[in-house]
Formats: C-alpha cells, structure tokens, sequence
C-alpha cells in the first residue's frame, strides 16, 4: 500500500498498466448498464463499474474513500437497489424499443456532443498541469488527513449532512408506510335495524316491466291494479307513454 | 350705432345690507325642488302647495330686492361673490352674483308670471299621477332660470343656461311614456347643444382674449379686441342666444317642445327661458354694439325668424303649435330689436316682458280651452265656445289684442317702436327690416284672428259627446291677473323700464330717422287691421274638417318651412352614414386588429403546448440540449 | 501516461449515465443511470484532488457519496410507492402533467 501512496505525484508503470486494464472494464460496465434489457443485470453491471472506480481512487492515493466507494457505495446502495428489483419484479418498462420518435437519436447526438466537448474542454484545461500528488498531504496517512479537514475545516458541513440522513430515514419511512384503515364493521343486528326503519322499503324493489306490455327499462313496473309502481321509476331513465303499436298486444300472450 | 356711453368703464357697486342676501332668490326654489326630489312619495300630498309657496315667496323676496335696488343712488347694482367657483391656474371664476336693473326686471318676469303659472299648475296637474315631480322639475326651472340672470360672469351665466336646458328637456318629456314627447324632449336637447357649444366656445375666446369672463373685465376691455375677434365672439354667442331662443336656423325644436304639459309651454317655451337668448344679447350689449356687421347679422336673423314664425303660423292647425311659432315670430321681433342697437335694446326688452304677460296668458288660456275639451288641441275642431268658458274667452281676447299691437294694449307700445326703429336704420337696409317686421305685423293679424275666430266664435264643429266647461278659479284668477298685465304693462313699461334699463343699455337721444312716429303707427295700423279683416272675413264661418289640398306654399307653411327635412338631409342622413362607417370599422379594422392578434396568440400557444408532453424523458433531452448550449457558450468565451 | 486520462474516463462515463436517463424507461435503471453519472463526478473530483495535492476533492467526493445515498434512500421510496399506486416503474407511464 505504502509504494502505491508513495508513486502518487506522477503516473508510474504499474498505475497505468492497471488504469488501461480497468477503464474498458469501467466503460462496459456502463454500457453494459445502459444495454441490459433486464434490470438486474443493469445493476449488477453498475457493480463492475464501481469496483473499477473503487480502485482508481485507491490508486490516486485515495485508499479511505476508495473502500468506502467499495464497501457503501457497492456493497450497501446497489444492494438495496436489487431489493427493490426484487419488490417491484420485471414489468414492460424493461422492453428496449423506443416510444417517443427520435428519442433515441436524438439523445446519442447530444450525449455525443456533449462528451466531445467535455473532453476537448477539460483536455485543454487540465492537459497542461503538473501533478502535485498527495504525498504532502497524506504525510500523517490519508484516513488521518481526511478526518482532520473534515472535523475542522468541514465540520459545519459534516454535522449538516447527518440531518440529511435522518431526514431522508424520516422521509422514506414516510413514503414507504401505509396506513390501512380498518373498515367500520357492520353487524347483523345494524342491518337488520335499517331495513326495518321508518322510511326504508323492505321488500325487493319490482323491476321494469313487471305486470307490463313491455319489458323496456323505460317502461314503469305496473302494480297488480295496473297502476304505475313509483318505485320502478328509474332517475335516470325518463319514463314516456307507450305508443299504439308498444301497447298492442305482441301475439306473443296466450 | 356706435355710442359714446359704451366707452365708459362698467362698474358693478359690492352689494350691502339686504341686497348682501341675492343668492336666496335661487336658493329657496333649489331647496324646494331637492326637498320634492328627495322625499319622493311622501310628499305627493303636499308637493304642489310647497312648489308654489316657494316661488311666491322669491316673488316677494325679489319685489323687496327691487325696491331695494330702486333706493339706491348712483351705481344701481349690487355684487356678490359668494367663493370660489373654478380657480384653475389663471382663470378664476367666482360664483358671483349681480343684481342691476336689467337682471331685476327679469327676476320680477321670471318669479311674477311663474307664480302665476305655477298656481294655474296646480288646477292644470291635478288629476296627474305625476305633479309633485312637475312642480319639482318646476322649481328646478325656476332656479336655473335666476341663477342665469344673476350671475356677475359668463360661467354663471352658462351654468343656469345649462340648468334650465335640463329643465326644459325634463319637462318636455314630462310624459315620457308618450314617445312623439320622449322624442320632442331629445331634439330640443339636441338642438339646444349645437347654440351650447357656440356659446361655450365664445367664452373660451373671451379667456383667451381678455383673460376672464366678468361681466364687467368683458365689457371694459371689448374695445381693444379686433374687430374680427369681436364679430367671431358675437357670431359664437348669438349661436348660443339662436339655440336657445328658437331663431333662424335653430327654431325646428321648439313647436316640438309644445309635447310638454301646457304650464310648460306657458312659462318655458313663451315667457322666460326662450327669451334667455334676448337677455344674452343685451346684456353682451358692449360686445354687440362695437361691430356693425354683426348688428345687420343679428337682425338679418331676427327679420327672417319673424316671417318665419308668422308664415308656418298661418298653416297649422294646432292651437299649441300656432302658439309657438307666434312665439317664434315675437323673438324674431326682440332680435330685431337688440340688433338695432342704441335705443332699440330697451324696446327689445320691454317687448320681452309684454310678450311674458300676453303669451303666457295666451298659452293658459289655450290649456284652458283643452281642458275643458278633453285635451283637443285642433281649431277645426273648436268653434263657437265663448259661450262656454267666457273668461277664457275674454282673457284670451285680451292677449289676442295685445300681440296683433291694438292700442290701447301692451302690443301696440311694444312692437311698434321696433318697427318705427327697424325703418329707421341708416341705408336702404332700414326699409328691407322695416318692410319685414311691417309685413310681420300683418300676417300675425292674420293668422291670430283666424286662431281667435276659429277657436271661440263661427259655427260649433266638436262632437256631441264634449263638454265644453269653464276652468276651476285656481286656472282663471292667473289668467286675468295676465290678462291685466297684457293690457296695462305696455302702457306703464314704455317709458319707465327704459330709464330703469339706462345704466345697463346706455342713454340715447332719441333719433329721428326718415320717417315720423305716427307715419309708422299709421301703417302699422293698416296692416293689422287688413290682415284682422282677412282673418274674420275668411274664417268667420268655420272652416273644412279636414286639410285641404293647397298650393306650395301653404304646403310648405304645414311642413314647417322642410327646416326639419332640411336637418334630416343636411346633418342626420350624413352623420348615419359616418356611424355606420365608423362601426363598420370598428367591427372589421379595430376590433379585426384585436381579434386577429388574440387568434394569433391563441393559436400559437395551441401549438406551442403540444411541446408538453408529459414525458420526464423529453424534458431531460431538452434539459441535455440546454446544458450542450450553455458548456459550449462558456467554452466559446474562455478558450475560443 | 498522464492523470487527465482520468477525466475522460470520467466525462465518457458521465455522457454514458445522461444518454441512459434519456434511453431507460423503468425508473430503478434511470436511478442507476444517474448513480453512474454521480461516480463519474467522484472520480473527477478525487483526480483533481490528487493533481491540486490537497485532499478537498476527496472530501467532496465523500459528501457526495452521503448525499448519495440518501437520494436513493428517497428516491426508490419514490419509486415503491408510485410503483405500489400504478402497478408500474416506467417512467412514460407517470405523464399526466401535460397539455
């Protein structure tokens, strides 16, 4: 580990012969992450990409947030990610072809462009400067340096981002709970008691057409005294007189 | 004309003691008249007793201003400035009142025969579901019409000028659900704002010019205007005195106005506010005399609105409308007068104040003879009722007498003066307005008598099923008491209201022109006693039912001269057409332009929301194209 | 061989993680897409940490790493209960938000 730390400054042999190992393993695992059709194996993709990380920042004298990249970020995060995979299972949203016309065109152009000209921005910005290296700074071992700035010169920030974590602990609680009311129970008895109510008709209401010419929903139920039965009047349906020929009889009656 | 009185400076004396309290003479009829509008209803009992009492009492209240006035020696006026009515930048108008000789004799014209009338009202309205209103529009009048001739400024002035413009329409259109009266109420209206807006015009220019609009700052400093200034102020001013007065071209409206009830008619549109127009002029007397051509204007209009009222008046039929185009002519006198000038003012406004007496008696004699024949207005209709209502008949007689200018009555020393001046004008002038006001003379002996004939006397041509009846003494004790008037007021104004008048109009010698006094008389004399003659020789049977067919003038005569197919044509018909194209632009040029842009906005964001999606992942694409942008914009700035 | 290979490396896998949140319609692999894109940033800040010689990058890097996972805490909470309303994880379905 020591040696590694000690070569910071400037790319020595064995870093680059690493870096040219684990980059194309880094860019697989990303378009590998963006080609998978299913989404597990996006995840697990996801995964190789951030071992690869893992270790670049190790090599960049960075072994603390290395490990912590390899142990949270891959070990905890994508972790929870594939329990939530398992929850919501596989659905149409895996399908790879696209809906919405020239999305998908239009998206490489961009992300095209958009990566040439990071490259070309960046490239000429940094391509110029000289490596300093971490060796000054992690003089005292890098775990020591980190927790030095941070509960010095970041300590306000530290102590703000654990209310972040409750925060967010509160807030998926919050998301995931459900609250399931319980249904007022009725019991017989209640039921019982309605029915039988003042106002309440017990019997079955009569249905269209009973004792009528016609079985038409339009058409009111008739009472045995065929009399138009109030209750077979529907709100909806508007009730009309019957015409000559509905009233006739159909030659259908024995 | 012009006199060497005028170049004296005006001066109006602060008013003192009594005189200090002008401004209740207006004051008591407003307040009756808010308290009739306000309390609505509740005061339908006794609304009518509180309107009369109320005139009464500024009757009396002006009889002791009068003889205040009269005790008064030297400068006879009286000024109040009671505040400040507009103080805009320079312009300062005060609501200021002035009482001199010639604004008491009209207040004294105005709350004489208005009591008078207003108690003839009283028996006139009494079965109208609406009299409280009336005598609440009736008192408004009657403050409108003093606040006018009160006033110490020409704001003032158009203020009551204004109020009563409002009053009369309001009581033309007294029975609005009538539309021939809702209508008649518009045109006067109308007709009223074209010689409103000469007169307000006129007195923007007498800001511009002098800087003020006092009576006397006017007065003192017309003489050093240009003469076009001054004939362009008094063009505009005789444009408002024509509207409101009913002269040439401006007369069409006020027959019409004869919808209203008849008390109307008697004190509106006969006594007082039609002579609002002769009350401008003289009391713009220094303005009018400092310009010769706009004296010959003004009485070129007064000798055509003479004839005019007297040849329409020899054509109709309806008592009403006879009455009012006599009316018509009888202005046409008193412009005559006040556009002669020098001592011819006086004469125009002692001719006023007859004219108050005699055709306000006329027009409620006439309210008399409709009343008793259920509301018939044609003569041909009438005939033969002095038997029926004799004190109408007399009282009537006697007004009758009194405009066709017998002597002994008021007529004879009013009109003729003004005929024996109008000969006397300098240049072959004085014999066109002399012969104009001489024939005038004439045709209202005519056509009066066939009225009197007609209505009182020859054969009976109503229905059986009318009554004729005599009228309630609430109606016929005013109607002597103006009868009186019309007999005795010539005789005893002839000379007395012309020395009271001297300090406002100035003194005048009096001149002897080319022909003689009793000259004058004399053929006067001989006119009216030939068209007296005509009128009873051919009217003295009756007359046909029905209208007759008759020649192109006679035809003329009945439709008014076409002075209203005249307006129809010349301003109606033109300003139809430039609505119509100002509304066809509207609906297809402005409201195109409006509609157009909205259609367009509206349609483009139609178009424009279909961007929305709903899709996260467009707008994350977007999102990408937006930061490709903006990173190639900052690289573009920091390494380009 | 120089430290800025890194930055490639972390632009390409970055453009790789934005082309994927645009092409992926289930929800838990446009997280991931995302996930991926956050690494790409650590590597860039830890690269810049290593060349500057100073172990702010680093530090950066780890508050990201915390912020991290509380988003995934959150977002696949998210995720559960949308997928528990709709029956669904894909992110075309979630579009009544529109014209």
């Amino acid at each position: 580990m020591s040696t590694v730390l000690a070569l910071a400054g400037e790319v020595t042999t064995g870093e680059a012969a690493t870096f040219y190992i684990l980059a194309p393993i880094a860019l697989i695992g990303a378009i590998g992450m963006v080609w998978a059709r299913n989404a597990v194996h996006s995840a697990l993709f996801l995964v190789l990409t951030m071992l690869s990380l893992g270790v670049f920042y190790i090599l960049q004298a960075g072994p603390f947030i290395g490990m912590v990249q390899i142990i949270v970020y891959t070990g905890a995060i994508m972790m929870l990610f594939l329990f939530v995979l398992m929850l919501i299972g596989r659905d149409a949203s895996d399908s790879l072809i696209e809906t919405l016309r020239g999305q998908r065109t239009v998206a490489l152009l961009l992300g095209i462009g958009f990566a040439g000209l990071l490259c070309t921005g960046l490239g000429r910005a940094v391509g110029s400067m000289t490596s300093v290296g971490l060796d000054e700074a992690n003089a005292a071992g890098n775990t020591q340096g980190i927790a030095r700035d941070l509960f010095t010169k970041y300590v306000f920030a530290f102590e703000v981002t654990s209310a972040l974590l409750i925060t967010a602990a509160v807030g998926a609680m919050l998301l995931a709970h459900v609250e399931k009311v319980k249904a007022e129970k009725v019991t017989q008895l209640e039921m019982m008691r309605a029915r039988f109510a003042p106002g309440n008709y017990p019997a079955p209401k009569p249905g269209p057409g009973v004792f009528a010419a016609t079985n038409s929903v339009a058409a009111p139920g008739l009472l045995p005294d065929r009399t138009v039965a109030g209750r077979s009047l529907s709100a909806l349906v508007p009730t009309r007189e019957l015409t000559e020929a509905e009233a006739a009889p159909k030659g259908t009656e024995k | 004309m012009d006199n060497i009185q005028y170049s004296a400076a005006v001066e109006y004396a602060a008013a003192s003691g009594t005189l200090s309290s002008i401004w209740l003479l207006f004051a008591i009829p407003l307040a009756s008249a808010a308290v009739l509008f306000l309390l609505g209803r509740r005061a339908d009992k006794w609304g009518h007793l509180l309107g009369v009492a109320s005139v009464v009492a500024t009757f009396v209240l002006g009889l002791v201003y009068f003889f205040q006035l009269k005790g008064l020696s030297g400068n006879r006026s009286a000024e109040v400035d009671l505040f400040s009515f507009m103080p805009v930048g320079s312009l300062k108008v005060d609501f200021g009142l002035l009482l001199d000789p010639l604004s008491a004799v009209f207040v004294l014209l105005i709350t004489g025969v208005g009591s008078l009338i207003h108690i003839y009202a009283v028996g006139y309205m009494a079965h109208d579901p609406g009299r409280r209103r009336f005598f609440a529009f009736f008192n408004l009048f009657i403050a409108a019409m003093l606040l006018l001739v009160l006033g110490n400024n020409y704001v003032m002035l158009y203020f009551g000028w204004e109020g009563v413009g409002l009053a009369s329409y309001l009581l033309i259109s007294f029975f609005f659900d009538k539309p021939s009266a809702a209508t008649a109420g518009k045109k006067a209206f109308l007709m009223n704002r074209v010689g409103d807006a000469g007169f307000a015009i006129a007195m923007f220019l007498m800001f511009a010019q002098l800087g003020s609009v006092n009576y006397d700052d006017v007065f003192n400093g017309v003489n050093q205007l240009t003469q076009g200034t001054v004939l362009v102020m008094g063009l505009l001013l005789l444009l408002g005195a024509c509207g409101k007065s009913g002269q040439f071209p401006l007369q069409a409206w006020l027959p019409d106005a004869m919808e209203g009830p008849t008390p109307v008619s008697a004190l509106i549109h006969a006594a007082t506010m039609v002579t609002a127009g002769v009350y401008l002029i003289a009391r713009s007397n220094a303005v009018f005399s400092a310009n010769a051509t706009l004296q010959t204007v003004v009485v070129s209009i007064g000798a055509l609105t003479l004839l005019i009222g007297c040849v329409i008046g020899c054509a109709k039929d309806d008592i009403k409308r006879v009455l009012a185009y006599s009316t018509v002519s009888q202005i046409g006198y008193m412009f005559l007068g006040v556009g002669l000038g020098g001592a011819a003012y006086a004469l125009a406004i002692i001719h006023l104040l007859a004219h108050g007496f005699f055709k306000a008696g006329m027009f409620l004699g006439a309210g008399s003879v409709m009343h008793g024949m259920q509301d018939q207005v044609d003569i041909r209709r009438f005939g033969g009722l002095w038997k029926y209502m004799k004190i109408t008949w007399i009282t009537f007689g006697l007004g009758y007498v009194a405009i066709i200018g017998l002597p002994p009555l008021s007529g004879f020393f009013t009109k003729d003066p003004i005929i024996l001046a109008a000969f006397n004008r300098p240049g072959w002038t004085g014999w066109l307005f002399g012969g104009a006001a001489l024939l005038g003379a004439g045709l209202t002996a005519f056509y009066m008598t066939r009225l009197f004939v007609l209505t009182f006397h020859g054969p009976k041509r109503w229905t059986d099923g009318q009554h004729p009846h005599e009228s309630p003494a609430v109606m016929t004790v005013p109607l002597v008491l103006l009868a009186v008037g019309s007999v005795a007021s010539g005789f005893l104004m002839s000379t007395s209201v012309v020395d009271w008048l001297t300090p406002v109009l100035g003194k005048h010698a009096e001149e002897h022109g080319r022909l003689g006094h009793w000259t004058v008389t004399g053929m006067t004399m001989a006119v009216v006693a030939l068209g007296l003659a005509a009128g009873v020789l051919l009217f003295r049977k009756g007359t046909a039912l029905e209208e007759q067919p008759a020649g192109p003038v006679v035809t003329a005569a009945r439709n008014n001269l076409y002075a209203d197919t005249f307006n129809e044509l010349v301003f109606e018909l033109p300003g139809r057409y430039l609505t119509r194209a100002l509304v066809f632009l509207d609906n297809r040029g402005i409201d195109g332009v409006v509609n157009g842009l909205a259609a367009m906005v509206g349609g483009g964001s139609g178009r424009l929301r279909r961007a929305q999606t709903g899709y996260v992942r467009s707008y994350a694409l977007s999102m990408l194209g937006g930061a490709l942008l903006v990173v190639a914009a900052l690289m573009a700035v920091t390494l380009g | 061989m120089d430290p800025s290979y890194y930055i490639v490396l972390s632009a390409a896998l970055f453009t790789i993680g934005a082309v994927g949140v645009l092409i992926r319609r289930n929800a838990i692999v446009v997280f991931m897409c995302i996930e991926l894109m956050l690494n790409a940033a650590n590597l860039a800040l830890i690269t810049f940490s290593r060349m500057n010689g100073s172990l702010d990058g680093q530090i950066m890097a780890f508050f990201v790493m915390v912020v991290a996972a509380a988003e995934v805490v959150i977002g696949l909470a998210i995720i559960m209960s949308i997928f528990r309303t709709r029956r669904s994880a894909s992110v075309d379905d979630a579009n009544l938000l529109k014209y």
